[in-house]
């Protein structure tokens, strides 16, 4: 597969491992903290941390957008889909997130609400065009991969006139994120977090550029390399992150410069800015409440708005108790530290959103890490 | 009056509920459609239950209902799923099927015109198999109540002395086969979905797998186990392999094929083409000894030409299975959990 498997080459990897040994200081630990979902699932698909030297620690990020919404937006989604008859449309991964006491939309949609797995916005502006009788709501969850495309949906209605279509719009930033973490205080009896660098999120960064993590470098003096989701993209970013870090530089560096510049999609930055516009705070599940962290839908186009069409009623949203997820959106825990892992709570029957997302560290871990070792001697064993 | 009746009508009429009332309407659909495309001697009986002579050997039955949608894919459509999902079943056991029935239900409002096709596919497929429809049987629901169309089989087939293939029989230093690449079902499904539709060349494998295990179980009577990965793929039918038998699979990744564009669709759609279903495929699990001959049967056959040898059976108290992967490292490949989902970000 072109421009895929280049990527995945076992000999580059093998030759990429022996770089890392030998830049690495065995006198001290490397903590890299991988920001997205998307470099755990390579990291554990892959094998990759089989290839570095032990004292190369990845730290798992929050970056999975559907282990940080907060337990309450689900509950309004779960509301919205069974008390106003619309019909929700929802990206597929959101489906069997639980909410308050383990209700999720697959469940809603049990109960006889209209809820409809779709792949992109486009396929909600469809089912609102063949549906003109019902209000058809969009769940609008993700970072600002995927913001771009709502902000266009709703262009496109207010052209189209579409009257029965509205987003709920649940957008979130990863520089405000990536502060907050190397910035808050440790939880009680948590230790702190130790970072000592980050891999940057590579398509978000394709939209929003790596400028906007240079002040997050800078202040914190944390090295940031922009980093490719294919395997050998991780393993290249951990060296440069490992130079990085020996030489005392805090730099932002782009490892994945065949997509991302430094400036970003100023095309889709005009259009985002165009329709949505800065939160004053967002709760996120794990990181709690984060300023400036997430998008609303400006004035111009509250008819577009959900969350101002459809009052949903105030609730006391739960989380499951001794779920873990949030302190492993932190980095401060390990998925195996949770009492529930493998236990109560697996992929058929997670607790928390990090089990069930695929970009999730608890699902990554369960689907890929759960036994490494007794994966390693079986393998050994069979050779 | 109702719209059934002869020529015509079946091209622009449409299911209603006399087609299930049991009166003139039902008799009319049953002879002009399902007998005149299913024709066969047993079935032209018209007695509610088929009689028919077996050879002998121990009765192998196995039963499977059928809800695809769309009704219509490229390599297939219901009608010749239903009749090749239910044979597989039945030679997955070693055995040779020998006669199926069909139960319809059909959702009013359903175009007969497709209906037709759909009979006439099962029609195509049953005569090929060689193995007629000798029974059936036909509902109808009220609109709303079915997605146009399920259909069950239920086949029966003979199982020869001597063999003993089983779930619970793999063993450790037996070796796995695979008949061929996989995820094309799969694949070819999703690029017909309603809210999914993309241009590709994938067709169904969708295929009646009893030639090729009849040759393979003459070369070699003790194969140990057959499966056809069905839904949930090669992974999730190796895992229950590793459960009932008790043992670990190590898989090599390199050796598993996939064609390029059912990767691409997976890489595309964020899907592991190892948890991808297919409907023309085996796993056989046979002693190292005889990999080589099993594997020459079936390069010489049309349905195994691609065949290959995946990987080993190991000791292991934790049943997993574990693959080698291209890059370097090993993984678990575990169950799946519920549907695969697409990935967002």
């Amino acid at each position: 597969m072109r421009y895929v498997s280049e990527f995945r080459d076992g000999s580059l990897a093998r030759k990429l491992a022996r770089a890392i040994a030998q830049a690495s200081d065995r006198t001290r630990n490397y903590h890299l903290m991988e920001f997205c979902g998307g470099h755990t699932h390579a990291i554990f698909r892959y094998g990759v941390q089989d290839l570095v030297p032990e004292n190369v620690k990845y730290v798992h990020g929050p970056g999975c957008p559907v282990c940080v919404l907060p337990v309450r937006r689900l509950d309004d989604a779960v509301e919205l889909a069974l008390n106003h008859d619309v019909i929700l449309c929802t990206y597929g991964d959101m489906m069997r997130v639980p909410g308050t006491k383990q209700k999720s939309l697959i469940k809603a949609k049990a109960e006889g609400a209209d809820i409809r797995m779709v792949y992109s916005t486009q396929d909600a502006l469809r089912i609102t065009r063949d549906n003109s009788h019902r209000e058809v709501v969009f769940f609008a969850i993700g970072f600002e991969t995927t913001t771009p495309p709502t902000a266009v949906a709703i262009l496109q209605a207010k052209a189209e006139g579409l009257k029965n279509f509205t987003v709920f719009c649940n957008h979130v930033l990863t520089p405000p994120a990536i502060a907050h973490i190397v910035n808050a205080p440790a939880e009680e009896g948590e230790d702190p977090v130790r970072i000592d660098g980050f891999l940057g999120p590579s398509h978000v960064s394709s939209v929003i550029g790596s400028k906007p993590y240079e002040p997050v470098a800078r202040i914190y003096r944390k090295p940031v390399v922009i980093a490719g989701f294919e395997p050998l993209d991780v393993m290249q970013s951990t060296l440069m992150l490992i130079r990085q870090i020996n030489e005392g530089r805090h730099d932002v560096e782009n490892q994945y410069t065949r997509v991302v510049t430094r400036d970003g999609n100023r095309k889709a930055q005009r259009l985002v800015e165009q329709v949505l516009e800065l939160r004053r705070e967002f709760e996120w599940r794990g990181l709690g409440t984060v300023p400036q962290s997430a998008l609303k839908i400006r004035k111009d186009f509250s008819d577009f708005d959900a969350e101002k069409r459809f009052p949903v009623s105030p609730k006391t949203s739960r989380e499951v108790k001794s779920c873990e997820c949030p302190a492993i959106l932190r980095g401060a825990k390990r998925p195996t530290e949770c009492k529930l892992f493998g236990n109560i709570c697996t992929p058929d029957n997670p607790m928390g959103a990090c089990m069930v997302s695929s970009e999730g560290a608890c699902a990554a871990y369960w689907t890929y890490g759960r036994k490494r070792d007794a994966a390693a001697a079986i393998k050994e064993a069979a050779v | 009056m109702n719209n059934t009746g002869k020529g015509q009508s079946f091209r622009t009429g449409t299911v209603d509920m006399t087609h299930g009332g049991g009166g003139r309407a039902m008799a009319v659909l049953i002879k002009d459609l399902f007998y005149r495309h299913l024709k066969n001697p047993v079935l032209d009986q018209a007695h509610d239950a088929a009689v028919f002579d077996i050879p002998p050997g121990r009765l192998v039955i196995s039963t499977d209902a059928h809800v695809v949608s769309p009704l219509f894919f490229p390599g297939g459509d219901i009608g010749s799923l239903s009749v090749h999902g239910t044979l597989n079943d039945v030679a997955m056991a070693g055995a040779q099927p020998v006669s199926l029935t069909a139960s319809f239900i059909l959702e009013e409002g359903f175009p007969l015109a497709d209906l037709e096709r759909i009979v006439m596919s099962m029609a195509q497929a049953s005569s090929q198999a060689g193995v007629p429809v000798v029974s059936g049987d036909t509902k109808v629901v009220e609109k709303g109540k079915g997605d146009g169309v399920f259909i069950t089989t239920t086949g029966v087939g003979v199982l020869p002395e001597g063999v003993a293939i089983s779930p619970g029989a793999a063993q450790a230093g037996q070796v796995v086969l695979l008949s061929g690449p996989i995820g094309d079902h799969g694949v070819a499904i999703l690029s017909k979905r309603e809210n999914l539709e993309f241009e590709t060349e994938i067709r169904s494998d969708s295929a009646a797998l009893h030639g090729l295990v009849e040759n393979m179980i003459s070369a070699v009577p003790d194969i140990s186990v057959l499966r056809d990965p069905t839904r949930g793929g090669l992974a999730t039918a190796l895992n229950e392999i590793a459960h009932a038998s008790g043992v670990g699979f190590v898989l090599q990744e390199k050796e598993i094929p996939v064609r390029p564009d059912v990767r691409a669709a997976c890489e595309l759609l964020g899907l592991d083409p190892l948890y991808v279903a297919n409907e023309g495929k085996l796993i056989c699990i046979c002693e190292a000894a005889d990999a080589t001959r099993l594997l020459d049967i079936a390069h010489a056959h049309p349905l195994g030409r691609e065949a290959a040898r995946i990987g080993e059976v190991v000791e292991d108290g934790d049943r997993m299975v574990v693959m080698q992967t291209d890059f370097g490292g090993a993984r678990v490949v575990d169950w799946l959990s519920g549907e695969q989902l697409p990935r967002i970000c």
